[in-house]
């Protein structure tokens, strides 16, 4: 399956149709100023070609045999060639620009749908998908989309307008003549077909030769220390060598079969240059096809001039053909289907009327409400409590392998509730199924008493703050990213989120501060620091419910001990999930359950728990074992 | 840089000047098409003289084959050198990584070394060639046909001999202004890609606080960007094609009216008009060749740049005139060492460290974030060289040691560890090469990694993907420690390597050390206090600085640090016993 050619997209053509639709779509006008100039320009390097036939027989011919030439007559046409020629010149440079317009344009189009698309896509799409292969669609498949737009696809026309008015001026001036030099032409195409081919089949092995090079130089470069660590380093360089020798042989092989291509059509060229000049002459010397000087010279010179587009074409092809490769990659991409999103309930910012009743309000008023429209048009308000409950809940990632089986728990307004257990046990799965990260199989969700799918996604999102295992900051100053929570938040609320994070003192000893520019994921930055990060990044959003997923890991307990006081600020009055490793933060949560390959097996309060002398006890007592 | 770069030639210098000396022959070859051409026009057309057009013809004809042979041989022989050169380059460069040390490591960012590598070597071999076919070329084929230009009518090839510097001009204009334009373009485009890349990395973030529409504005801003410099610079290109155009047309006029005069006049024949204007857009392609190879290099350059810079990367780590082969024991001593990670900063990251473990000891190293754990036990194996002091290691400073056989006595799992992508055994394996199945399970049931890998289906033959991504990442440093324990070090470095593994387990790991592997000295680095309190000796590291260092008990109760560890994980307990 491997070298299976690059070719063999499973729709070129409907992929082609759908990639014209985008040209089509914002840029008709243009496209139609296009296709005028191409036909122009076209149109004028051929007459420039007919005017050697008319400048030797309508000139050069009569004047030789006139005792007192006149060129005035010359001269008016030469005029007339002038405009003509000029006149193409400017219809070249305004489809180049118009041109470089539409597939710039069409490329930000593609990107900007592309990137839209993406980010409304469920969280399995990026977990079926590597980084790296999202990323390449908007880098070479990209690229070979802007290639193609830019130049292939003009150049293409251009040239085989260029070979049908050759053609047809061909005809007009000697018919004999025009079938040899088609037949010239037939012979080149079919070369060029064949050593394309060729061409085609070492290139697809020579990217699955790049892919496994490329392969393995990230894994060694992404372990580089662990290979030095174990002295693996000539190892890894005979392995390497074997996988670039192979490289070395396709790539070789393929640029060989690219490269020859050009001098053999080059001298197809000439051969049906020569054969022309031959074959016409004796045409026109034994009478079969009399022909004029001036016809002949047109003639050779068109033999040059179809050379040169039609070796345009079969070197346009290849690039073509990788370019809708790359479209329908992209393509792919748009038809995933985006995250289900039918939910109508609403989060909105409410407050008590006089009478006690709750209503909605556009001021931030710290209390929250759902808004949900009844069936009659009267709208209802659910007021946030944060009350979550699982019912007979069971969930797998894939069908074939259940994560969670039959869970059924519940979190009362304020209550934390913490989940203990062993890697693989399912505490994130769950976490992961409240803000509907992932659907359920079976069971259901409530939320204040409604089922989350009935919850419009974003808003059930914006009622729920998480910070996650690993920590993601974004390119921009250490203030955006906290901020990043919620973006009306004052500077005040953001240096206040920061201290309570215990994160102040380190971005005030910082030589810009609070304007600290991070970039590549806040490499700069220890675990820990980004992790302090994080916990601001959330407690700046202010959400009813926190979800904390070994939100401290990467602190040391000290540090840990120190933001205590911050973190039970952070969650009084909310209802927490909290995953931690370390059992000592978990202790005074309101309940404590403990998960075994997907399913509850204890749950109560840290003194129920250990009374029950059960699997909690034994874990927790496990870190004092050697004591 | 250049110089630094072809040193990676070598055997395809050959094939290099083999493609130059093809090129010439194609070029010498095809030149003489259009002079024959005018032969058969003036002497055999007028003259009606077929057996001279035949001659003439056949000539013509070995002409274009014997071009042809040239040709497929140049660009054969051309292939080879390119993607010859691209292979020693990537050998080179991959070569160079594994000679580095960690702190050259740390100097360059892992995506940037991958894309090193990988794009750029590739870009360098498509210009190699490209530059390798067109500079021959392009000059031969501009002076043969000015050459044959002035044979045929020198008067009229110095009137087109004004169009060459215009047009040459013109061309080069438009590189010198695309080129810095192009710069910006590619930076717009790092810019793009990284926002793309964070959004795939941290889609959980961006979703959890429903900042898509955002990230979107964001996006939008970076694309039209990048949009905007694309069009700038291509639009100066654009100006290429119709400048040729114009300078073809234009000079094709001049002929057309002096040939004609000269024709008339019978300084001149019609077919050498046309071999003429053949030579003429012989001369201007290969003055638009010339422009493309500039552009060409000029993209090509950041590139070069770019891998020369690892290639030139000196490590800063390697053997002493007589390096010593054999470590004797496991002592390991601090003598005053202080050390830092970037020669420029102002602050050390360890500072004066100075203390004795004896062979055979298990020592814990604990201390907060950014406290130089870490950076402690890196300098055991030699895996960064101290600013001043001495690290000794056996009782000589482990300057003094062969690298190679330094690490292989001592076994470092490192914080941030990788499986590789193969079976579970040909992970384990990489600690001892020769390690029989009996062995590897030995190390596993240390490890308490034989267990879960005996629930697999395919036990020790379990494909591990990329990364390690399908074990969990308890069981993933469970199985580098038993990786590192197949080395049967002198000396054991755990770098808070049992952080996700569940702490009953991580007791019977230490459990495990201690009677199965008591002569290795230990060297445990932990964030919790129960993975380290039954150390011979705890170091509390404290901002670079050794805190204290004591057993258990000691520091319980003389080091203030270790009390407020001590407590913060073990707060109430006492209310529940």
């Amino acid at each position: 399956m491997s070298d299976r050619p690059i070719s063999s997209t499973l729709h070129p053509l409907k992929t082609f149709q759908r990639l014209f639709g985008y040209i089509f779509k914002g840029y008709k006008l243009q496209l139609v100023f296009v296709v005028i100039s191409i036909l122009i320009s076209a149109i004028a390097g051929t007459l420039g070609i007919v005017f050697t036939k008319v400048l030797i027989d309508n000139f050069i011919v009569p004047l030789m045999k006139q005792e007192n030439p006149d060129f005035s007559q010359l001269l008016s046409v030469l005029l007339i060639m002038l405009v003509v020629y000029y006149v193409g010149v400017i219809c070249t440079y305004i489809y180049n620009r118009l041109m470089i317009i539409i597939a710039q344009g069409v490329l930000k189009d593609i990107r900007d749908e592309m990137f839209e698309h993406m980010e409304k896509l469920s969280i399995r799409y990026f977990d079926q998908h590597t980084t790296g292969d999202v990323m390449s669609r908007y880098t070479n498949d990209a690229d070979t989309l802007r290639q193609m737009i830019s130049q292939s696809l003009p150049q293409t026309f251009s040239a085989l307008i260029t070979v049908i008015s050759i053609i047809v001026a061909m005809f007009a001036l000697n018919i004999p003549l025009t079938f040899f030099v088609l037949f010239m032409l037939l012979i080149m195409v079919s070369v060029t077909r064949l050593v394309a081919n060729k061409s085609g089949q070492y290139f697809s092995k020579q990217q699955y030769a790049i892919g496994e090079v490329n392969g393995y130089v990230e894994e060694m470069i992404e372990g580089q220390k662990v290979v030095k660590v174990f002295n693996h380093e000539k190892r890894a360089q005979e392995q390497f060598a074997l996988l670039n020798e192979n490289l070395y042989q396709q790539s070789a092989l393929a640029n060989t079969y690219a490269s020859i291509l050009m001098p053999i059509l080059g001298n197809l060229g000439n051969f049906s240059y020569l054969l022309t000049a031959v074959v016409g002459s004796i045409l026109s010397i034994t009478g079969i096809a009399p022909l004029t000087l001036g016809v002949l010279a047109s003639f050779v010179q068109f033999t040059k001039a179809i050379t040169q587009p039609v070796s345009q074409i079969s070197q346009q092809l290849n690039s073509v053909i990788m370019a809708i490769a790359g479209a329908e990659r992209i393509f792919n991409l748009f038809d995933e289907v985006p995250e289900e999103n039918s939910g109508k309930i609403q989060l909105v910012n409410a407050k008590y009327n006089e009478t006690g009743k709750i209503e909605e309000t556009l001021e931030k008023t710290g209390q929250w409400a759902w808004k949900k429209m009844e069936q009659d048009g009267s709208v209802h308000y659910i007021p946030l409590t944060g009350d979550v409950r699982f019912k007979d809940v069971t969930f797998g990632y894939n069908k074939n392998k259940v994560i969670l089986h039959d869970l059924s728990l519940f979190a009362k307004p304020g209550q934390k509730i913490a989940f203990v257990g062993a890697t693989g046990a399912g505490k994130t799965t769950i976490t992961n199924l409240i803000n509907r990260f992932y659907d359920i199989d079976e069971g259901e969700i409530l939320y204040d008493g409604l089922n989350i799918k009935s919850i419009n996604k974003n808003d059930l999102r914006r009622s729920l703050g998480i910070v996650l295992q690993d920590t993601h900051l974004f390119t921009g100053t250490i203030r955006e990213n906290i901020r990043y929570g919620r973006l009306e938040a004052t500077d005040e609320e953001v240096i206040a989120a920061a201290k309570l994070a215990n994160v102040h003192e380190f971005i005030s000893k910082l030589p810009h501060g609070y304007d600290t520019f991070i970039t590549g994921d806040g490499g700069s930055l220890s675990q820990g620091q980004r992790q302090l990060l994080a916990i601001a990044r959330a407690a700046v959003a202010d959400p009813p419910v926190l979800i904390l997923d070994e939100a401290t890991s990467n602190i040391d307990t000290r540090t840990e001990s120190i933001i205590q006081r911050g973190m039970d600020s952070l969650m009084k009055g909310r209802t927490v999930f909290v995953i931690a490793h370390r059992l000592s933060t978990v202790r005074n949560s309101n309940a404590i359950i403990v998960l075994d390959q997907g399913r509850i097996i204890e749950r109560g309060s840290h003194d129920d728990l250990m009374e029950q002398k059960g699997n909690y006890y034994q874990l927790y007592t496990g870190a004092f074992e050697l004591s | 840089m250049y110089k630094k770069l072809f040193q990676s030639l070598r055997s395809f210098r050959k094939n290099s000047i083999l493609t130059v000396i093809f090129i010439a022959l194609e070029v010498a070859m095809e030149i003489m098409i259009p002079f024959l051409m005018a032969k058969i026009i003036d002497k055999g057309f007028e003259t009606k003289d077929i057996s001279y057009i035949i001659k003439i013809g056949s000539i013509m004809f070995f002409c274009a084959l014997f071009s042809m042979t040239a040709g497929v041989l140049s660009g054969k022989f051309s292939s080879e050198a390119a993607a010859g050169f691209s292979r020693n380059i990537r050998k080179d460069v991959f070569d160079a990584i594994q000679t580095f040390s960690f702190g050259n490591m740390d100097k360059f960012s892992t995506p940037s070394l991958i894309t090193r590598l990988t794009t750029d070597i590739t870009n360098i071999q498509m210009a190699y060639q490209m530059v390798l076919k067109i500079i021959v070329r392009a000059p031969l084929m501009l002076l043969f046909s000015f050459g044959m230009a002035l044979i045929i009518n020198a008067r009229l090839a110095l009137t087109i001999l004004a169009a060459i510097p215009l047009l040459g001009g013109a061309l080069i204009f438009i590189v010198i202004k695309v080129h810095p334009i192009f710069l910006q373009v590619f930076k717009k485009y790092d810019f793009l890609n990284q926002i793309v890349q964070e959004n795939i990395n941290g889609i959980r973030v961006v979703k959890s606080f429903v900042r898509e529409r955002e990230e979107v504005k964001k996006f939008h801003v970076a694309s039209e960007e990048v949009k905007k410099y694309f069009v700038k610079a291509e639009k100066i290109l654009a100006l290429n094609s119709p400048v040729m155009q114009f300078a073809i047309y234009t000079c094709m006029l001049l002929i057309s009216w002096f040939g004609a005069k000269f024709i008339v006049a019978g300084s001149m024949t019609t077919g050498e008009l046309m071999s003429f204007i053949a030579y003429l857009m012989q001369i201007l392609s290969s003055l638009m060749m010339i422009s493309m190879i500039f552009v060409m290099v000029v993209i090509s350059e950041a590139s070069i740049e770019r891998v020369v810079e690892v290639l030139e990367e000196k490590s800063d780590l390697s053997n002493g005139p007589q390096p010593i082969y054999e470590l004797e024991n496991g002592a390991v001593t601090f003598e005053q060492v202080s050390f830092k990670y970037d020669p420029k900063a102002a602050k050390n990251d360890l500072e004066n460290l100075d203390f004795t473990i004896l062979s055979g000891e298990t020592i814990g190293i604990i201390g907060g974030t950014g406290s130089g754990k870490s950076s402690l036990v890196q300098l055991i194996p030699r895996l960064y060289d101290v600013v001043s002091g001495v690290v000794k290691v056996g009782g000589k400073s482990v300057r003094d040691y062969d690298l190679a056989t330094l690490r292989e006595e001592i076994a470092v799992v490192l914080q941030k560890n990788t499986l590789f992508s193969g079976t579970i055994l040909e992970n384990l394996r990489w600690g001892n090469e020769k390690a029989t199945l009996a062995e590897v399970q030995r190390a596993c049931q240390l490890a308490q990694a034989d267990s879960f890998i005996q629930e697999f289906p395919d036990k020790y033959e379990t494909l591990i993907d990329q990364g390690g991504s399908n074990v969990s990442g308890g069981q993933k440093q469970r199985l580098c420690i038993a990786r590192a324990l197949l080395k049967k070090p002198k000396i054991l470095i755990l770098d808070d390597s049992t952080s996700a593994v569940d702490t009953k387990t991580d007791s019977l790991i230490r459990k495990a050390f201690r009677e199965e592997i008591p002569e290795t000295t230990k060297i445990i680095v932990g964030q919790r206090i129960s993975s380290i309190e039954d150390a011979d000796k705890i170091i509390v590291l404290h901002e670079g600085q050794v805190n204290g260092i004591g057993t258990h008990e000691e520091l319980l109760r003389d080091n203030v640090i270790y009390q407020e560890v001590y407590y913060s994980q073990k707060k109430g307990v006492g209310m529940d016993e």
